[in-house]
């Protein structure tokens, strides 16, 4: 195990490497089309040449392979690496305010939405998979099988702004002028866009849209892969030992069964922080995903490359974390 | 270590333990498909007493998995149902008890062993959480009561280093191993009745004879009844006190073990035993049986065995189905032409 987790380890430098060159050659050939983008600071105004070079420089755009096109910019490249695994620095934004600041402002935000997605999805997911699989056949299984299909059919984008129109926007309307409604609920689980001062209810709604589309795979998974176990040997073994039928399906069924969740589990984490950008843009929750968007759009490469940078390592960390789990979850796995 | 740990895990005969323990008495089960109505068990009757070894023989999907989960009340259902008949343990019928009190029966009275012990036993727990959990659930133990338990019943299957191995997970253990895990857990609380369906069939030779007569020894010490279910003629020879051969879901010879080999009063018992391979016929071809098994769904009127009978006529193709003709003493016979079968040799 404990060899196993080295190797791992050490397999997350090229991975991150590898990462981060495909990140700074896409963001640089976008600025050797595009042109500079340190021009945008300044709006419709054209800034003296000099004030504009000055500033290109102080912001680590400077070198001139970044006008010629397909340029690799090795050796930009090369003082990132430096800067970021040498001196822990990560670069600044345009206005000079650094990455990791940005990063510890907006990270507690996109880490409360997981989470809230993470614990919906799997206790609901279970539950509902858990169900359907017990009457198979009956008429809740065909309700989770509908109602899952239609929730892996819609894009979390039109979800979000279906759920944030009708029940954050249209629904919440009505709750607001409901005289004695508690804050926290008018203005907190179904607050029309994410409001600072229910920090964890107003993200209630967007982690239900993050979790929503997961949610329906961990349901249908669980409930293919518990059908698949009810009539295993060791499950009629059970019952030959007259054990309650809790216990059976809860302790014997159930534990085998969650084994292809897990895994599951593992990939899902990448999806979650893909759906977080959306989701944080629809209900503009001020967390990474919208960081990177707005660094996007502004031509902000060293932030895109800095969060982006520690969002694949968080993505390793939980991946290598998951991978634990199944071992422990499943005894014949092992990892040397 | 106390007295009474000694005398439920050693398993020291109870004198009570005499008598019938287990009367099966015209069972019926079938099976509710989408390709149709399967007849699996047809009207089975047999018992068992205190310390004797009942064998039942018959080819796959004669029924015998099926009684044996049937008695056990382990069916799945659906598509399994029982449908007539009694099951009498000490005389108190299970198919008229409630659910909660037949689990009460289940491991504490009537146990069983199945066939293959890797996917018998649960991936993903210790031999010694799943056999705890016996003692913890039924006996109301601790965590750590149930695991002593464990290991002294490892002990009593003779695992080596027992107390190491409960802490391991059953496919750290080699086939002959994780069977004689099976039987601890079966014995665990001391069963009246044991039911082992085709215990050693996924085990090589020299290993099914190990457990074989670890399963007598151990029945022999706690006088249960044992069900040996079973195609194997070799394994009936040795342990068995009385033979039940099944054919389509039906009892067609009852006899002592030794009755049945020198004088077979069926023929589809006859073709059994001259089916089994022999030393002296080496070199020869081997004696089969020709046909197949019925399909259950469509018995044969009559004798189901008729079509592949050599002494069938136009009475065996006919309704009624033959009863059990008692041919000798405690020998019965569901054959017409059980006369004409002793005779024949």
């Amino acid at each position: 195990m404990g060899r196993y987790v080295i190797r791992r380890l050490l397999q997350f430098v090229p991975t991150v490497l590898g990462a981060m060159f495909v990140l700074h050659y896409l963001t640089s050939v976008a600025i050797q089309f595009t042109g500079n983008p340190v021009r945008a600071i300044f709006g419709d105004r054209t800034p003296p040449q000099s004030v504009l070079e000055n500033l290109t420089r102080r912001l680590g755009l400077g070198d001139p392979c970044l006008e010629q096109p397909f340029n690799p910019c090795f050796s930009l490249f090369g003082k990132r690496l430096d800067a970021i695994f040498l001196h822990l620095d990560f670069g600044t934004d345009f206005n000079e305010r650094a990455v990791t600041d940005i990063v510890a402002g907006a990270l507690p935000h996109t880490a409360r939405l997981t989470l809230i997605a993470i614990l919906f999805e799997l206790v609901v997911g279970i539950i509902v998979g858990v169900l359907a699989g017990l009457r198979n056949g009956g008429f809740w299984d065909y309700l989770v099988k509908v109602s899952t299909v239609l929730l892996i059919a819609v894009p979390v984008l039109v979800l979000g702004l279906l759920v944030r129109d009708f029940v954050n926007v249209k629904f919440g309307n009505v709750l607001r002028g409901v005289d004695g409604m508690p804050e926290l609920i008018s203005r907190g689980f179904f607050a029309p866009t994410w409001s600072s001062n229910h920090p964890w209810a107003s993200l209630l709604m967007p982690g239900l849209v993050l979790g929503a589309l997961s949610l329906a795979t961990v349901a249908r998974l669980t409930r293919a892969s518990l059908l698949e176990n009810v009539r295993a040997d060791y499950v009629r073994t059970a019952r030959a030992k007259g054990l309650a039928s809790n216990r059976v399906v809860g302790v014997h069924t159930l534990r085998n069964s969650l084994i292809p969740v897990v895994t599951f589990l593992g990939t899902d984490l990448g999806a979650l922080m893909g759906g977080a950008v959306v989701t944080e843009g629809i209900f503009s929750v001020p967390g990474i995903g919208r960081q990177v968007f707005a660094a996007i759009f502004t031509g902000e490469t060293t932030v895109v490359i800095g969060i982006v940078t520690m969002l694949v390592l968080v993505y390793l960390i939980a991946s290598l974390a998951v991978d634990m789990l199944y071992a422990v979850l499943d005894p014949r796995i092992r990892y040397d | 270590m106390t007295a009474d740990v000694t005398l439920d895990v050693e398993g020291v005969a109870d004198p009570s333990r005499t008598g019938p323990a287990l009367e099966v008495t015209d069972l019926q089960v079938e099976f509710r498909t989408r390709a149709g109505l399967a007849h699996a068990v047809n009207g089975v009757t047999f018992h068992v007493d205190a310390g004797e070894t009942l064998a039942i023989l018959g080819e796959s999907g004669c029924g015998k998995s099926v009684t044996a989960q049937a008695v056990m009340g382990i069916l799945d259902s659906p598509p399994g149902f029982v449908t007539g008949g009694q099951i009498r343990y000490r005389g108190k019928d299970l198919l008229k008890m409630s659910e909660q009190q037949r689990r009460a029966v289940r491991a504490n009275q009537i146990a069983m062993i199945f066939q293959d012990a890797l996917s018998a036993l649960n991936p993903v727990f210790t031999v010694g959480f799943q056999l705890a959990e016996l003692f913890r659930k039924h006996r109301g133990m601790s965590r750590a009561e149930g695991r002593k338990r464990a290991v002294e019943l490892l002990d009593l299957v003779r695992i080596p280093a027992a107390r190491q191995r409960v802490r391991d997970f059953p496919h750290q253990f080699s086939g002959g191993m994780r069977q004689r895990v099976m039987i601890a857990m079966a014995l665990a609380l001391d069963p009246e009745v044991l039911i082992a369906d085709e215990p050693t069939t996924a085990l090589d030779v020299t290993v099914q004879a190990q457990i074989m007569s670890l399963l007598a020894e151990l029945q022999r010490e706690r006088q249960m009844g044992l069900i040996l279910i079973t195609h194997d003629m070799g394994v009936v020879a040795d342990v068995a006190d009385r033979i039940s051969v099944m054919y389509a879901g039906r009892m067609v010879e009852q006899a002592p073990v030794h009755e049945v080999y020198a004088r077979p009063s069926h023929p589809y018992t006859k073709a059994l035993l001259e089916s089994v391979p022999r030393l002296d016929q080496k070199g020869r071809q081997l004696s089969v049986i020709q046909g197949l098994p019925p399909t259950l769904t469509a018995i044969p009127p009559g004798c189901a065995f008729n079509p592949r009978c050599r002494y069938a006529r136009e009475e065996c193709r006919q309704p009624p189905v033959p009863p059990l003709y008692e041919v000798a003493d405690r020998h019965a016979s569901a054959c017409h032409f059980w006369q004409e079968v002793r005779q024949d040799d």
